[in-house]
């Protein structure tokens, strides 16, 4: 067993670091306030290989893996939440699943665009009433000569007013239930297809989270991905390699959330001293550390899986439980610390307590990661 | 074209500590990066391969440890890496140093040699002009930027004291790279991830016929007397004011200190 980072993981951190540092996290609180999608970011993302990472050189991918990819979202999410989900959702939700399922094609069609950053990826499985009950999809799609015809809704899409091709859930046969769901392959200028109303959020306020339309959009039958009916499989399978994306995500957020707190309490003086002297913050600290550092062993633990082809679901849902819960203790107990001072936008901690709530929610609430592992240990 | 660059691993701190009995460096448990003088330089010929197509080689004398900075500088995008080790340039200084650079230099084709203005660990600016004495070639240090006209003509502006020189000259030549003249370019995924599985060629006292009293600690007549941490200047205040306003500025900072 080997816990130790290889020299080109070493040497990844490196670049993903000096890049947060000087691109990333500078904007952060700007993107947060004026809730702005971060495009320069994305752009100079892409031409550092960072919206390809686990996507192969063959598909214009850097030929990196999941362990790079999460240490990536990490780093990108300590500096700024928004910038890690974008290329979570980018990667795990829209890239991944045309690699994993994709005909050869569709692979050379799209992952090129995909991988090298030009075209931005999302993924539309969630509706007004289809949530955690994702079985429940009323959109339709019905067949007409080549094509298929879309109609439906879409809502809280991660990238989707800056995206310009999204795999979509659609029931192909209501009867057969979850068994009836396929998944599109829809690009932005598909007739019929149209962006709806941005959300106002809480955290994440650049990622443009936004409502999908399809009104008679017209979907080619070469751009169903993986079988017919086959969709729901599809989309668990690809949700559980999202949620190595969302739980390196909470893990940046809550590492990103320590790192201001350390510099913080060693700074802040009460009664005569630096609030880094008192035991009550050693104590606490030590607590989060170790719930931090675990958090990223789960997370390495499940990408190194996936990087192995063996089953990983579990895992998967383990990392995102236990890292988004230990990113609201986390930037919760962070902002306890800058006193009031934590409280305004002043200081990151603020933002970054409210970024870290959807990390509980959004690919799967904790509730039903909890439903994932116990189902596991039940079964 | 052909371009070296010549990169030093150095220690990342501005702290340095010295071994109190020997003078030397104490490099244990401080991390090494890339000279920042030589990053510089390294950008440079990596814009002249995204202009020219031209073909990037870096090169480092040191410990087995120094392959580090080469495998960023893979990273980065050059296109060729040597490490110069053998325990028989240790303990060289700048005159040994670039002894066995020249040497190994002369068996490489090169229409412009590219150095750091100087390292941080020793703040000489002697390495990169003995090369281009050993070597014969025609040098502009202090480079704060470079034109190539395609064919053989580089156009540099040289910083010096109170102002800049345009100076015009033909490679084969060396400079010597401002670390504010080229904002180094971050590594990228691909380049990361294939950097541990290319070759660093690693050439030795074998590979680089020089004669062996030039170099390592027999081939160094330098002498450490004291070495001593830089100590660091105040951030300067910055003004974008016309020059009435300027003017005024200045007096009244000059009255703030007392000197007028």
């Amino acid at each position: 067993m080997d816990f130790s980072l290889s020299k080109t993981e070493n040497l990844f951190l490196q670049m993903i670091r000096d890049f947060t540092e000087n691109e990333v996290k500078p904007l952060a609180a700007e993107v947060d306030e004026q809730e702005r999608f971060p495009i320069e970011t994305v752009e100079k993302m892409a031409k550092l290989g960072i919206m390809g990472i686990p996507i192969p050189v063959e598909y214009g991918g850097a030929g990196g893996n999941n362990v790079l990819y999460s240490m990536a979202v990490e780093e990108l999410s300590a500096g700024c939440a928004t910038t890690g989900v974008i290329v979570s959702a980018h990667t795990s939700l829209c890239a991944a699943p045309i690699l994993e399922y994709g005909t050869p094609e569709q692979k050379a069609k799209y992952l090129p665009k995909l991988a090298s950053g030009e075209w931005l990826g999302a993924f539309g499985l969630t509706e007004p009433n289809a949530g955690t009950d994702a079985s429940s999809q009323q959109t339709i799609a019905t067949v007409d000569g080549d094509n298929y015809i879309l109609n439906g809704s879409k809502i809280f899409i991660t990238n989707a007013e800056h995206a310009h091709v999204y795999i979509i859930l659609a029931m192909t046969d209501k009867s057969l239930g979850v068994k009836g769901i396929s998944a599109f392959i829809v690009e932005k200028d598909f007739p019929g297809f149209s962006v709806g109303k941005k959300e106002k959020k809480m955290g994440i306020r650049g990622s443009a989270t936004c409502e999908l339309i399809m009104e008679n959009c017209v979907v080619p039958k070469a751009n169903i991905l993986g079988k017919l009916n086959g969709g729901f499989g599809i989309a668990m399978k690809t949700l559980d390699g999202g949620r190595i994306g969302i739980a390196a995500q909470a893990l940046g957020i809550a590492q990103g959330a320590i790192n201001e707190t350390v510099k913080y309490v060693k700074e802040r003086k009460q009664f005569g001293k630096p609030i880094s002297a008192f035991q009550n913050t050693q104590f606490q600290l030590a607590d989060l550390q170790t719930r931090i550092v675990a958090s990223r062993l789960l997370v390495h633990q499940a990408a190194y899986k996936k990087d192995q082809g063996v089953p990983y679901s579990v895992e998967a849902a383990m990392a995102k439980l236990y890292a988004a819960e230990t990113a609201m203790e986390v930037t919760s107990k962070a902002i306890q610390f800058h006193g009031g001072y934590g409280y305004t936008r002043e200081y990151p901690v603020e933002r970054m307590f409210r970024d870290a709530k959807i990390t509980e929610i959004y690919e799967g609430t904790s509730e039903v990661q909890r439903m994932v592992i116990s189902g596991a240990l039940l079964k | 074209m052909n371009i070296v660059v010549c990169i030093k691993q150095v220690p990342d701190t501005t702290e340095i500590k010295i071994n109190p009995t020997t003078g030397t460096l104490i490099r244990e448990g401080v991390p090494s990066i890339i000279n920042p003088d030589d990053k510089a330089g390294l950008e440079l010929a990596l814009r002249l391969k995204d202009q020219f197509n031209a073909h990037v080689t870096v090169i480092t004398m040191g410990p087995t440890q120094a392959e580090d900075v080469l495998r960023e500088a893979y990273a980065m995008g050059v296109d060729r890496a040597i490490l110069l080790t053998d325990r028989k340039f240790a303990g060289a200084d700048t005159l040994a140093t670039s002894h066995a650079l020249a040497g190994a230099l002369r068996k490489l084709d090169f229409d412009l040699l590219i150095t750091g203005r100087q390292a941080i660990d020793g703040d000489t600016a002697q390495v990169g002009p003995q090369i281009a004495e050993h070597l014969d070639l025609p040098q502009v240090s202090y480079l704060q930027h470079l034109e190539f006209d395609g064919k053989k003509t580089f156009t540099i502006k040289r910083k010096i004291e109170d102002g800049y020189e345009m100076l015009q000259v033909d490679g084969p030549c060396v400079v010597t790279v401002l670390s504010g003249a080229y904002k180094p370019r971050y590594m990228n995924v691909r380049g990361v991830v294939e950097s541990y599985s290319r070759e660093v060629e690693i050439w030795g006292f074998a590979q680089i016929e020089v004669d062996e009293s030039k170099l390592g600690l027999v081939g160094s007549p330098t002498r450490v007397h004291k070495a001593f941490s830089r100590g660091v200047k105040a951030a300067g205040e910055l003004y974008e004011v016309d020059a009435n306003e300027a003017a005024g500025i200045i007096i009244s900072k000059l009255k703030e200190k007392f000197i007028i």
